[in-house]
């Protein structure tokens, strides 16, 4: 099947998300008819079939991988499908979908490879708890004075990239563990363009696993290491 | 007394630039690092703080200092072997899984596949 020019598909990597899938699903719905690609990291609830039920297409990871691996699937098959651009969100909600046309004009028109939709540019009012504003801050801090230019939400996952950064978010040397600000370090350095656009995003329904544990203290970690090794290479 | 500790020292450093040279290389991942690198710390620290070797030593019962910096890495290497010990069992289950499940779909593809990725 031939794909024409412009063509998009809409990615969530969503590991146990039953109750959530479907209103996420249906809220883009609302907005595009494109292809809804939702890789099931493993879960053992009823997300793939409320997924399906919705229309989605779903692929299902045998074993959880984790969030950046899950993403890394669902570019792999849209490359696969000839897809020209592709726009990621999260599988809760949190992720305005009135936002995606928005997201994507910006790479439709060549003006950035990756287009970023921030919480902090003024649209909404996002607000994040003590423990992750802080880390927030950090980050964006640090991406900033790395990239000398301003940076207003390095963490944000409700991107929309076209078929050239495509490739580089399927490639080996994407980082899958915590694909972050380390990421936006390297489509600097591989002079991937991208840019940031005010988004609304509401806060996550869901107690994420994420943020549990001894799992902020290796987060840290793994991205300031992620980090410097990235400035440290050649490519 | 103070050749060892430089040593020590040295070797400990050593191991932390080259477990970050690793990770830069794209040979080693971050999620296996984090045990490397603290290890290296680990020894620098304890190379160069001999009161610190002093008073563990005297804690343990009364062993040499020294005694207490091979015993620091011995306990490192121990974690860091169970550790990947632990991370092969779950990628062999993984592995026999995803086999099985390989022999099944080609069966139903009719497709051959062989690990060598000729197919």
């Amino acid at each position: 099947m031939s794909r024409t020019h412009n063509e998009f598909a809409i990615i969530i990597p969503a590991y146990n998300e039953e109750g959530r899938i479907s209103t996420t699903i249906n809220g883009i719905r609302g907005h595009s008819d494109c292809e809804v690609i939702i890789v099931s990291d493993g879960s053992v609830d009823r997300t793939v079939r409320e997924a399906r039920e919705a229309g989605a297409t779903v692929l299902l990871l045998p074993f959880n991988l984790g969030y950046g691996a899950a993403l890394q699937t669902g570019y792999k098959y849209a490359l696969r499908k000839g897809y020209e651009y592709a726009i990621q969100m999260d599988a809760d909600g949190q992720h305005d979908p009135s936002f995606v046309m928005r997201l994507l004009e910006e790479v439709q028109n060549d003006s950035v490879d990756v287009a970023i939709g921030s919480r902090f540019m003024g649209e909404g009012d996002y607000r994040p708890s003590r423990l992750k504003k802080i880390g927030i801050a950090y980050f964006r801090i640090l991406a900033s004075l790395i990239m000398r230019r301003r940076i207003t939400d390095p963490t944000s996952g409700f991107q929309a990239l076209n078929r050239k950064a495509m490739f580089f978010y399927a490639s080996a040397s994407y980082p899958v563990d915590f694909p972050d600000t380390d990421v936006l370090i390297m489509l600097h350095k591989r002079g991937l363009r991208f840019k940031e656009i005010p988004v609304r995003m509401n806060h996550s329904t869901k107690e994420k696993t994420m943020h549990s544990g001894f799992i902020p203290v290796y987060y840290l970690f793994k991205m300031m290491l992620s980090i410097f090794v990235t400035l440290l290479r050649k490519d | 007394m103070i050749r060892l500790k430089i040593l020590a020292g040295l070797i400990g450093v050593s191991l932390f630039i080259y477990i970050i040279e690793l990770v830069r290389r794209r040979k080693l991942r971050e999620e296996y690092a984090w045990l490397w690198l603290l290890t290296g710390l680990v020894i620098v620290v304890l190379s160069f703080w001999y009161g610190l070797l002093v008073y563990i030593g005297e804690l343990l019962g009364g062993i040499l200092p020294s005694a207490v910096l091979f015993l620091f890495a011995l306990v490192f290497l121990l974690l860091i072997a169970l550790h990947q010990s632990i991370k092969i069992s779950r990628l062999t289950d993984q592995v026999n899984q995803l086999t099985q499940e390989l022999a099944i779909i080609s069966r139903d593809e009719h497709i051959k596949i062989k690990a060598d990725g000729k197919s």
